[in-house]
């Protein structure tokens, strides 16, 4: 069993490293903002708009009913060619690069190990989306009323008919052409409108625990990505196979593997190995959550007496774990911010979003408006002044870096002091002044790539806090030069060191820095030994 | 890298996307049935015979009942399985003892097979009984010629006379 488990953890580890690989090519490419790798369920929602956008156009020109069905597609494909045939292609290209890019993100969250814990929610609401994109697929090819959807339809209900629901074999009403009426074709596009949208609503359901969801594209990746969709719909057009038939089998057929793979398995092992098999891989999923439970890291503690209500934290919180109530009794502010703990991800990115956790305060211990018990700022500013007074150098660097991010730790050295934290977005911006003031010639600020973040928003909201364009920000009077901001995720340790070795250069060639000091720095410049160089 | 570089390469990454894209939603070709084959679909609904006799309810007993139920006669409303017997060539590929269906046991009892089948000509022997013992009570045989992708539906309708041959 222990066997068992170590080989799964390699084999884990070693298919996200190649997926990695890929990831950081495109990454050269389209730059990690753009990049559709670390974008799999924003362009799932893109390629949903686009199908329904060109699903409508479809409807308006579609005929219900058993003749008029296939006429009226037919003369989309052939009559307006580069209208509705360039539709009808974006319809169906756009719904195969849906379940393309849904499959790829259920497998890199799952690499990630990103099912368990707080992440339930996510992953077992991201499980009936599979049925249901798979139902919408399904719905949408018996429409065209061709070969195809005489094989689809058969196959369907062959399928159905394997469970014990229906008195009567759902198969007998596709044994010949007169069984099969217009009144079908009506309930078809019923369903075929009614199920997406039952998908829209399942989508919109999996994205409630995220704060800040990111469901678009951006405009680069948006426009390429259609751009790609319209070259296809010319080079290739989705076209049907002849009107359905039931008189004969459609024996060879150009098959879309995306959404009829099952069917390939309903003929090639059974309807009753098909079920198993899909009940199986579904419990499966379903049951992931529970398999991953461990010990949970604390969560987020809010401090009434530091908390002024500002909502700081509420709007940084990636996971929508802060709620803001109104305060009863006394104490700043109208409102008071309040953690909800089953839904702490245990980030700390509230802390540092909040203004109460600048480290200037003078009192004797540091407490902030929200905290981490694990890690809290007081903690972290007695750390930094203890780091910062160990060093034996001229030039103190002061790296801040995350514990998911690429290890930090490994760069600790006579010039450096290092600071792991739960994520880079736990850094309060005013500690990068507050070292700068006690004696650091440089920070250095490391995380995860603009899209890795482990825990979504923290790089982000770092790299905003850092340019001034969100709160808490960095201030202006900070010499921007001595200040770099860096990206390296998990692994990128050789990396991440050359890009330390690079700034070290960097504050080599700038004149000293000139510590402003308040009344609390200048009591530990005082205790920093300065050894002056030749 | 230049914005043009850059714009190019993203293009160049499009393309793997939208060969996957462009091949799967069409190829490989799926083989639903060889070319030599036919397919024989076998279905039908059909009732089963009442299984006991009505019986005339004795005056006491229809006192019991409500006003707005007494009939006379009780008939149980539980039916006779229905047997099925399909040879080919001579030779018995499907046979079944389809029960009835409903909670009661009182509807059709209902049967869907579907077999391929060489191409060419067979004999198809086709027998159904009805009720809960003796001899079958509908039979039909013909000698069928079918081409490739062919279906053959055997369906059945008592009101019609009993197994129907479509092709
Ligand atoms: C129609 C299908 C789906 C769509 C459109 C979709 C979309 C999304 C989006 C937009 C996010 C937020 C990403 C972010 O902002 O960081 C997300 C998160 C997530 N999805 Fe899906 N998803 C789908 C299916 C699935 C499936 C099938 C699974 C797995 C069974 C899944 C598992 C997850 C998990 C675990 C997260 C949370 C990631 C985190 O907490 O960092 N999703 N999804
Ligand atoms: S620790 Fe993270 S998830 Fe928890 S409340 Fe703070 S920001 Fe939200
Ligand atoms: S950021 Fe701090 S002060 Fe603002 S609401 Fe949150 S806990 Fe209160």
């Amino acid at each position: 069993m222990e066997q068992s488990v170590t080989t799964y953890e390699a084999a884990r580890l070693a298919s996200l490293g190649e997926l990695r690989k890929i990831e950081f090519i495109f990454d050269r490419v389209f730059n990690a903002a753009n990049n559709p790798w670390r974008h799999l369920g924003a362009l799932s929602f893109f390629f949903f708009w686009i199908i329904t956008a060109s699903g409508i156009y479809l409807y308006v020109f579609f005929d219900t009913g058993v003749s008029g069905a296939y006429q009226s597609v037919e003369a989309l494909s052939n009559g307006q060619r580069y209208a509705g045939g360039v539709m009808r292609s974006l319809h169906r290209h756009a719904s195969d690069a849906f379940m393309l890019t849904v499959v790829l993100h259920l497998a890199k969250e799952f690499l990630r190990g990103r099912y368990g814990g707080f992440r339930w929610f996510s992953w077992i609401t991201g499980v009936p989306l599979l049925w249901l994109l798979f139902a919408s697929g399904i719905g949408g090819y018996w429409l065209p009323w061709d070969r195809l959807a005489q094989f689809v339809a058969i196959a369907t209900v062959e399928w159905l008919d394997a469970l014990p629901l229906f008195a009567e074999p759902l198969a007998r009403n596709f044994l010949v052409v007169e069984n099969v009426s217009d009144r079908l074709f009506t309930l078809l596009i019923f369903l075929h409108i009614g199920i997406p949208l039952a998908l829209l609503l399942g989508m919109f359901i999996h994205i409630q625990r995220v704060n800040h969801a990111d469901v678009h594209t951006g405009r680069v990746l948006g426009w390429g990505t259609l751009a790609a969709l319209l070259v296809l719909a010319l080079a290739k057009p989705a076209l049907s196979q002849g009107p359905a038939d039931l008189a004969t089998v459609p024996h060879l057929l150009a098959f879309d593997w995306f959404y009829l793979f099952p069917y390939w398995l309903l003929y090639s092992r059974s309807a009753a190995e098909l079920w198993v098999l899909a009940g199986a891989v579904t419990g499966l999923l379903m049951l992931l959550p529970l398999l991953a439970r461990g010990a949970r890291a604390p969560v987020a503690r809010v401090d009434l007496e530091n908390c002024n209500g500002c909502a700081r934290c509420f709007a940084d919180c990636p996971y929508a774990a802060v709620v803001m109530r109104p305060r009863s009794g006394a104490g700043p502010g109208r409102m008071r911010a309040e953690v909800i703990p089953a839904l702490c991800a245990s980030c700390g990115i509230c802390a540092g979003a909040c203004p109460s956790s600048t480290p200037f305060r003078s009192n004797e211990r540091l407490v902030t408006g929200i905290d981490m018990p694990q890690l809290p700022v007081n903690e972290l500013r007695a750390a930094l002044e203890r780091g910062l007074s160990r060093l034996r150098s001229e030039r103190r660097i002061v790296a801040f870096g995350c514990d998911c991010a690429a290890r930090i730790r490994a760069l600790e050295a006579p010039d450096v002091a290092v600071f792991s934290l739960l994520c880079i977005g736990m850094l309060p911006p005013s500690f990068i002044e507050y070292a700068l003031r006690s004696g650091a010639e440089g920070v250095m600020v490391a995380g995860c790539r603009e899209g890795d973040c482990a825990y979504r928003l923290g790089n982000v909201w770092t790299a905003r806090r850092l340019e001034g364009r969100r709160e808490p920000h960095l201030r202006p009077n900070v010499a921007s030069e001595r200040v770099r901001l860096v990206w390296s995720g998990a692994g990128e340790g050789a990396e991440l060191a050359r890009k330390l070795d690079d700034f070290r250069l960097a504050l080599e060639g700038m004149p000293r820095n000139a510590p402003h000091l308040t009344s609390r720095t200048k009591a530990l410049h005082n205790k920093i030994p300065i050894e002056r160089g030749s | 890298m230049t914005a043009i570089l850059r714009y190019l390469a993203q293009a160049a990454l499009y393309v793997p996307f939208m060969v996957i894209i462009g091949y799967f939603s069409t190829s490989p070709a799926y083989v639903h049935l060889p070319s030599d084959q036919a397919l024989v679909r076998l279905s039908l609904s059909h009732a089963g015979q009442r299984i006991g006799e009505c019986r005339q309810r004795t005056p006491g007993e229809l006192a019991k009942l409500s006003p707005n139920m007494r009939a006379p006669l009780e008939c149980p409303r539980e039916r006779a399985p229905v047997t099925v017997e399909l040879e080919i060539d001579g030779k018995l590929v499907y046979r079944e003892v389809l029960q009835p269906s409903g909670l009661r046991r009182d509807l059709a009892s209902t049967a869907y097979w579907r077999h391929p089948i060489a191409v060419g000509s067979h004999r198809f022997r086709a027998r159904l009984r009805d009720r809960a013992s003796g001899d079958f009570t509908y039979a039909r045989e013909q000698t069928i010629e079918l081409a490739p992708a062919q279906v053959l539906v055997i369906d059945f309708s008592a009101s019609q006379g009993g197994f129907l041959f479509r092709f």
